[in-house]
């Protein structure tokens, strides 16, 4: 562990999930305050690069959510710049960020993920998109859940049940990226789980079990309270909480995850599916990880600050 | 580091000893789970507060807002060219001189020298009201707010053109009320529509409170009522017993001739005008006003007080010595200048660039076009793949009550710079022939409004504070 002197947050940055950042940043320079650490907030913009030239930091905390937070864009440039952050390094990012990519590194750690396609607009528009979808559909049947390869907060993302809906989708999401991972829609009790490595390895938090109201984890659902229904620990068998906790921990080892991570997983008939991962979770006043920190007896704002000194004596 | 002693949790009560964070023990969490709504007060809402939650168009306008992206999006006066050192100096003095008064409260009609100014102010536009007929507000969105709450009561029908101006949509579904659009067309509502949309509503006994109308320069469509037509509008409306709100915003900012003759001043019983200095000054004071016939003024004066108290008297007084001691005439044709040269800037371009299939409006005066998309295209499902390429716009959706709009976006010149404008719509054409690509693709099968559209209560509130108007 590390003195800090001053550290940053970055949040913010120019992807559709700015405004969940700036509550992420928001909420975690105020938890590290309170922690007694120096912290203030960054943008990921023209000026971050002068600002940390001019007065490096101790450690930098990405809370960036999407491309260029959590896609190694923002770890390479820190890198660059030979400051020590929290958070995997750009290559795992990289790995991470990409779902069908995690999910190929998941599959072959030996966890199940749901049967899936991914496909660019290319293949759509080369070889006729009536037939792709239709080959799509018969192979992984309805419903099926569409989403940008690439990105968070359901931004892009729809759950289609109806063949005739399916077009609709493909156009939603294909205006947020130019991949889409068609997945077979699994039913099941939908789950978070953090894992923290405060330098004895890599352990999960209790898993956050999701429950939205109104039927679907949509954007609104995440971001508004009062919408989901959170339940910590999940209502799981014993058999099944371990089983996901394992998972999210194979998974944040097996993509070379560093300091925390959370695992999206749907638990259905004793099975736990890996749907993705995030290395900068959210953790705005609705998000799992802080609730999963508190039902730990753990504080946001110590954890951070640990895994910042964390950092800082790793160096970059 | 993670054998922490537990501590009482607010989400789950848990109280499971810190070590046993993955491993054992699941069984007693199992059994200690508590489900958290995170809000304890989820629940207890009222019905008119279920539309409120977060959305993802509202979650693009905070990208939008950064310098990096051409936002076409917001309605925001350009204020810098207002002679802002005077401003001051102004604001400074009154301070100085009758702060007892300024900082004081005031009356909820509104300062009496401030009203006597406003119908100087409405004199440009035919209207001769007395002081007394008028009701300052919190901006003419308040007076939109009160003037609902006096008459609306959930389920009753308010007539408004389609599109029409997202805060009213959005100020109406708070009190709970069902818009009924009725067409446009370039010279602005279409009497014969509107005629037949009060007949068959009476005829399903469905009670309308009034026509909300902004007649000059609309907002988001950019047409402009007709002379011609502003008389049939009257005659319908008076025929049909049915009470005219004229929204009124833009009027003084044509860029090609006199301001039109207001509804009001043709019709003083039959129309409430609303006004506002937002556009013509700044809408940072937020000043804005009702005249209305003598029944309604006074119900307004107790629904201000009720939800205000009393307005700003600093803010009031700021604009009453603007108009006393301030060129107001000649800065607003200044204003009318400035954005003259960013509509043309706009439309230029827009012929120059964007790909077949597109048709907008040529506003002659206000802020904004209203861009109808090629066939098949989504505004709403289209904005990510705009804020990807760094320029943003508001989808049509927004400007419906119904879902109706998702062919259309609003797009705006006021605030940017000529030069920005180009840019913003270059990428906009680019966006759009993207976006075609994409539905040619997916083209011919069958399409459904699965992921629906960006409702007026997407676009209102804070993220929204730069769309809005």
């Amino acid at each position: 562990m590390s003195e800090l002197e001053h550290v940053l947050v970055l949040a913010g940055g120019l992807s559709p999930e700015r405004e969940v950042s700036l509550r992420s940043g928001a909420r975690l320079r105020d938890a590290l305050r309170e922690a007694g650490v120096e912290a203030d907030i960054a943008d990921a913009d023209a000026g971050l690069i002068p600002a940390i030239t001019a007065d490096p930091p101790s450690a930098v905390f990405p809370a960036i959510h999407g491309a260029s937070g959590e896609d190694g864009s923002i770890q390479e440039v820190l890198t660059l710049l030979g400051v020590p952050y929290v958070g995997a390094p750009p290559d795992a990012c990289r790995f991470a960020f990409d779902k069908p990519v995690a999910k190929a590194i998941a599959r072959s750690a030996g966890l199940v993920t749901p049967p899936s396609v991914t496909l660019p607009r290319e293949t759509f528009h080369d070889l006729g998109a009536s037939a792709v979808l239709d080959r799509i559909m018969a192979t992984l049947g309805l419903p099926l859940f569409v989403k940008p390869a690439r990105g968070g907060s359901a931004l892009g993302a729809a759950r289609v049940s109806r063949a005739e809906d399916l077009p609709a989708a493909m156009i939603g999401c294909f205006a947020y990226g130019d991949t889409a991972l068609i997945e077979q829609c699994v039913p099941g009790t939908e789950i978070a789980v953090g894992v923290v490595d405060l330098g004895s390895g890599p352990e999960a938090l209790p898993t956050v079990e999701i429950h939205p109201l109104a039927g679907s984890y949509d954007y609104a659902a995440r971001y508004t309270p009062g919408e989901t229904e959170f339940h910590v620990p999940a209502r799981l068998s014993p058999a099944d909480a371990k089983e996901a906790a394992n998972a999210a921990v194979t998974a944040h080892c097996a993509l070379g995850l560093r300091d925390l991570s959370r695992t999206d997983l749907i638990v259905w008939d004793g099975k736990v599916f890996f749907l993705e991962v995030n290395v900068a979770p959210g953790l705005t006043e609705t998000s799992t990880l802080p609730m999963a920190l508190e039902a730990a007896g753990r504080s946001l704002g110590t954890v951070c600050r640990d895994l910042l000194s964390q950092a800082a004596a790793r160096g970059t | 580091m993670l054998n922490e002693p537990a501590r009482p949790s607010r989400v789950s009560h848990g109280g499971q000893e810190a070590p046993a964070l993955a491993e054992a023990t699941a069984a007693e969490r199992a059994a200690s789970s508590h489900g958290s709504l995170v809000d304890a007060h989820a629940g207890r809402y009222a019905a008119r507060a279920r539309g409120m939650v977060a959305s993802e168009i509202r979650a693009l306008f905070a990208v939008a807002a950064r310098p990096e992206i051409v936002s076409l999006a917001g309605g925001m006066p350009y204020i810098t060219a207002l002679p802002l050192d005077a401003v001051g100096d102004m604001a400074g003095q009154l301070v100085a001189q009758h702060g007892a008064v300024a900082l004081q409260y005031g009356s909820g009609q509104g300062d009496p020298a401030l009203r006597e100014g406003i119908c100087e102010v409405m004199a440009l536009e035919g209207i001769h009201a007395h002081p007394d007929d008028v009701v300052v507000t919190v901006g003419s969105q308040q007076a939109l707010d009160l003037i609902t709450r006096i008459f609306v009561d959930p389920g009753d029908v308010i007539l408004a053109e389609g599109p029409s101006y997202v805060g009213a949509l959005g100020t109406f579904a708070s009190y709970q009320a069902r818009v009924v659009h009725v067409p446009m067309d370039e010279d602005g509502l279409i009497p014969e529509a509107l005629d037949e949309c009060i007949a068959r509503l009476a005829s399903q006994s469905q009670r309308v409170k009034f026509l909300y109308t902004v007649p000059s320069f609309h907002n988001p469509a950019g047409v402009t009522l007709s002379a011609e037509r502003r008389a049939k509008v009257l005659r319908i409306c008076q025929r049909a017993g049915l009470l005219v709100v004229e929204d009124n915003p833009y009027g003084l900012l044509g860029f090609d001739s006199e301001p039109q003759r207001a509804l009001r001043a043709d019709d003083p019983h039959g129309v409430v005008y609303l006004g506002s200095f937002s556009k013509t000054i700044a809408p940072g004071l937020r000043v804005g006003w009702a005249v209305a016939p003598a029944g309604i003024r006074d119900k307004l004066v107790l629904a201000a007080e009720a939800a205000v108290l009393c307005h700003s008297s600093l803010a009031q007084l700021v604009i009453g010595e603007y108009l006393a001691s301030q060129p107001w005439r000649e800065q607003i044709k200044v204003f009318r200048e400035l954005y003259r040269e960013r509509r043309d800037t706009m439309l230029e371009t827009l012929s120059a660039v964007m790909p077949e299939g597109c048709r907008w409006t040529r506003p002659a005066g206000g802020f904004y076009v209203w861009l109808r998309l090629p066939p098949g295209l989504d505004s709403k499902s289209m904005l990510p793949r705009a804020i990807s390429s760094r320029v943003a716009y508001v989808p049509g959706t927004g400007f419906y009550g119904d879902g109706g709009g998702a062919d259309h976006l609003r797009l705006s010149y006021c605030f940017p710079e000529p030069a920005r404008i180009r840019e913003g719509v270059r990428r906009l054409a680019e966006v759009v022939g993207a976006e075609t690509e994409i539905c040619a693709t997916f083209g011919g099968m069958p399409r459904t409004g699965a992921l629906g559209g960006a409702s007026p209560a997407d676009l209102t509130g804070p993220a929204g504070g730069a769309i809005r108007q």
